[in-house]
């Protein structure tokens, strides 16, 4: 292709693009069609990728296609190897692809399309895609070191164990969270519970087939596991409609909470291959196939947008979680826009697989956009809803009241007009017992796809596309629940090993299992105080995720900044200078809001305090007495954790501050860990093949 | 031409997916120590496994 069609092309896809953001900017008239979300973001991340992503790795990485890679150094045959850059774009894509882009943005879907989509294509363009990419880059320049061990080689030992602390705290509260979302979509539902318990069985099936009746085909595996699960789908229809029988999957959510934590505790000790690993090559297809079926239904049904562009909650009083738009809708897209999570990817597996640096802006940059765009669709899943549908199901019951009559009352009152006959309707249709105050994101992204599938394919369906959304989800979420809970018992472990010796022993069992144990008490709290909030818990433990999330970008982009520094790349270092700041500024500013303000539904400390009030002046009754004092400890713990938050991403910046300083001055740095430039091996034992 | 493009397709999707693992170890394997007895598929699997499952795999 000439490069003055080439050029031609992306001009058209910029006008494209740009045509489809106006339209969707621009529009005030009652609906709009989705496929201009998905024009909008195709046009803009293609652009982004094309000439934003192509200018940093030429100019400010400046990456070497003649520079031999970790991979073909150290290829050993099983971590380090060089790997055609598809495979390694869907390894990568694969890993840092989860939960959180879908429940994000439907959570941010209260305030209307426009925010949220807005700031997952501008966040992801010039935030998320390029700390995937520069973090990507560092790493595969050290051998595949890190985020830690970069951060302690380049910034100092401050940063370096605040990176490290920080990363273990992140993982307690994904983990929480997430099982809240799982625990919210099985709330009172045999249906789904019985489909979701079907997984474990199913995955323990499927780990002794490929473990010893077909070992490592795990293609064959994975398919089996999927069929069984789809049967499992049906299965709980047939359940649910036997009265007796289901009877033993209805569940209330500290319940489900408790089982969900003795799973997660079980999973992390269990051997890996019984459990663990076969569950998450059946959760890896399953997430591929949500995705695109997301996709499918959106890109080829089209279905109208009925959420208007803003909605009055902007001003921070909305029902799904408090806060106003600025900070609490960068918070709560969190990981589509960006997230630190990723750097720990970036910095793990995948470096060790790149085959020449040239690939490095495909599978940092493409995998960030792609996941942002999974993100779009997640917005335009909530948005299809009615709004007075949305709300119902978002809103907890402890702000609309958990009766119908009142709920939609309420809802209605708002302005998004929603009726009970409709809401039981559409429960009914779903083949659940009620929808309303199904908090979490889960529920109402199924009730959104099913909607859409509906569209096409008949209304009888419906309760079938609602359970196969809900079970594809909570496959995904599980996963995340027991591989984060072994990860976290390793980084446990880690530390631990600093104080004491034998605790750091990761092959000792008691030592694994008291590390297990403390790991699930720690996220485990979290998780049941969640479901005995009748705010929902969503509302305090989700944006709590989010800053964390977002101090850990902070961290990375403070890591890559530095190292911009030291490659004696001043003049582009607002490529990640600019994001930090930003990230650290909508950071402590949530957190200042989340900790000091005097709104009782914002403020941690308010809100104990209002709640302390309550309970002092005898106005509480029932359960709600009973649970008050717990909620309030917790609600004064979480802001201790905010401040801690803080602190750690504060610390880091000075030190980024402090080295960027002495650099300029002149003065000793800890010096450049970057591995020597090294030409490919003349007999490169790539196994790169296909395709290329 | 296009079954060369759905053969390339299939065989990187076996790769993503860790289904030939066991096939590209055992080539590696006789090209390079060609003396050694290799692992056989179940301990090829085990050992692949536990190298999957010691670090951070998967995200929110």
């Amino acid at each position: 292709m000439t490069s003055r069609l080439k050029s031609l092309i992306f001009a058209a896809i910029g006008v494209f693009g740009a045509a489809c953001l106006a339209g969707i900017a621009l529009n005030r008239g009652e609906t709009i069609n989705a496929f201009w979300f998905v024009g909008a973001a195709f046009g803009v991340y293609l652009l982004a990728y094309r000439f934003y992503a192509g200018w940093i790795t030429a100019k400010v990485l400046c990456v070497d296609e003649s520079r031999a890679t970790p991979a073909e150094v150290l290829n050993n045959g099983r971590d380090y190897v060089p790997t055609h850059r598809w495979v390694t774009f869907g390894h990568h894509f694969a890993a840092i692809a989860g939960a959180g882009p879908l429940v994000g943005p439907t959570l941010a879907a209260q305030f209307g399309y426009l925010p949220g989509t807005l700031w997952l294509l501008v966040g992801a363009v010039v935030g998320g895609c390029v700390q995937d990419m520069i973090i990507l880059f560092c790493s595969t320049r050290r051998n595949g070191k890190s985020l830690g061990q970069m951060a302690r080689d380049e910034l100092g030992p401050i940063a370096g164990n605040a990176a490290l602390v920080g990363t273990l705290l992140i993982m307690v509260l994904i983990v929480a969270v997430l099982g809240l979302v799982v625990v919210n979509a099985m709330k009172h539902s045999a249906w789904s519970t019985f489909t979701v318990a079907m997984t474990i069985p199913i995955a323990i099936l499927v780990g002794v087939y490929m473990r010893h009746i077909r070992p490592g085909r795990v293609m064959e595996g994975s398919l089996v596991g999927f069929a069984l699960m789809i049967l499992a789908t049906f299965a709980g229809g047939w359940v649910d409609a036997d009265p007796v029988l289901r009877t033993y999957f209805i569940f209330d959510g500290p319940t489900l909470a408790l089982l969900v934590i003795a799973y997660g505790f079980l999973a992390s000790i269990l051997p890996v291959w019984l459990l663990l690993a076969p569950r998450d090559y059946i959760s890896t297809f399953v997430k591929i196939g949500v995705i695109l079926m997301l996709a499918f239904a959106i890109i080829v049904l089209q279905p109208d947008i009925k959420m208007p562009a803003f909605t009055k909650f902007i001003d921070g009083t909305g029902p799904v979680f408090a806060g106003s738009l600025f900070p609490f809708l960068f918070i709560t897209i969190a990981c589509g826009a960006i997230s630190g999570f990723h750097a720990l990817i970036s910095s793990g597996t995948t470096p060790k697989m790149i085959a020449n640096e040239k690939d490095i802006q495909l599978v940092g940059y493409g995998s960030m956009a792609m996941e942002s765009f999974v993100g779009i669709m997640a917005m335009i899943a909530a948005c299809v809803l009615e709004p007075g549908v949305y709300f119902a199901i978002n809103s907890p019951a402890g702000i609309v009241g958990a009766d119908v009559t009142k709920a939609v009352a309420t809802i209605t009152g708002w302005g998004f007009p929603v009726t009970a006959e409709t809401m039981n309707q559409l429960a009914k249709d779903m083949g659940e017992t009620t929808l309303l105050a199904r908090t979490g994101g889960a529920p109402s992204l199924a009730v959104g796809m099913a909607t859409i599938f509906a569209g096409a394919f008949g209304k009888h369906l419906l309760a079938l596309w609602y359970h196969f959304a809900i079970m594809f989800e909570a496959v995904f979420i599980l996963t995340a629940v027991d591989a984060g809970t072994r990860v976290g018992r390793f980084m446990l472990q880690d530390l631990l090993g600093n104080i004491y010796k034998p605790l750091g022993n990761v092959s000792s069992y008691p030592s694994a299992v008291m590390s297990s144990a403390a790991f699930v008490a720690m996220w485990g709290y979290f998780l049941y105080i969640g479901t005995i909030d009748p705010y929902g818990g969503i509302n305090i433990l989700w944006p709590l995720f989010g800053i964390s999330n977002q101090m850990l970008a902070a961290i990375a982009l403070a890591v890559a900044t530095g190292i911009l520094v030291k490659s004696g790349k001043l003049r582009y270092v607002w490529v990640t200078a600019a994001p930090l700041t930003v990230l650290t500024f909508i950071t402590s500013w949530a957190t200042y809001e989340k900790i000091l303000s005097a709104d009782p539904r914002v403020g941690f400390l308010a809100g104990a305090d209002a709640l302390e009030a309550k309970l002092m002046a005898g106005q509480l009754t029932g359960k709600m007495a009973e649970v008050a004092p717990q909620l309030i400890f917790n609600q004064r713990l979480d802001a201790v954790l905010s401040v801690f938050f803080v602190a750690v991403l504060f610390v880091t910046i000075a030190e980024t501050v402090r080295l960027t300083l002495r650099h300029i001055n002149g003065r000793p740095v800890p010096p450049l860990a970057e591995v020597p430039y090294r030409p490919h091996p003349p007999m490169s034992d790539v196994a790169v093949g296909h395709g290329d | 031409m296009l079954i060369s493009y759905l053969r390339a397709f299939w065989n990187g999707f076996r790769q993503v997916t860790g289904d030939d693992a066991f096939e590209r170890y055992l080539e590696r394997h006789n090209r390079l120590h060609a003396d050694v007895a290799p692992l056989d598929r179940k301990e090829f699997f085990k050992s692949e496994l536990q190298r999957r499952w010691d670090g951070v795999r998967r995200c929110c």
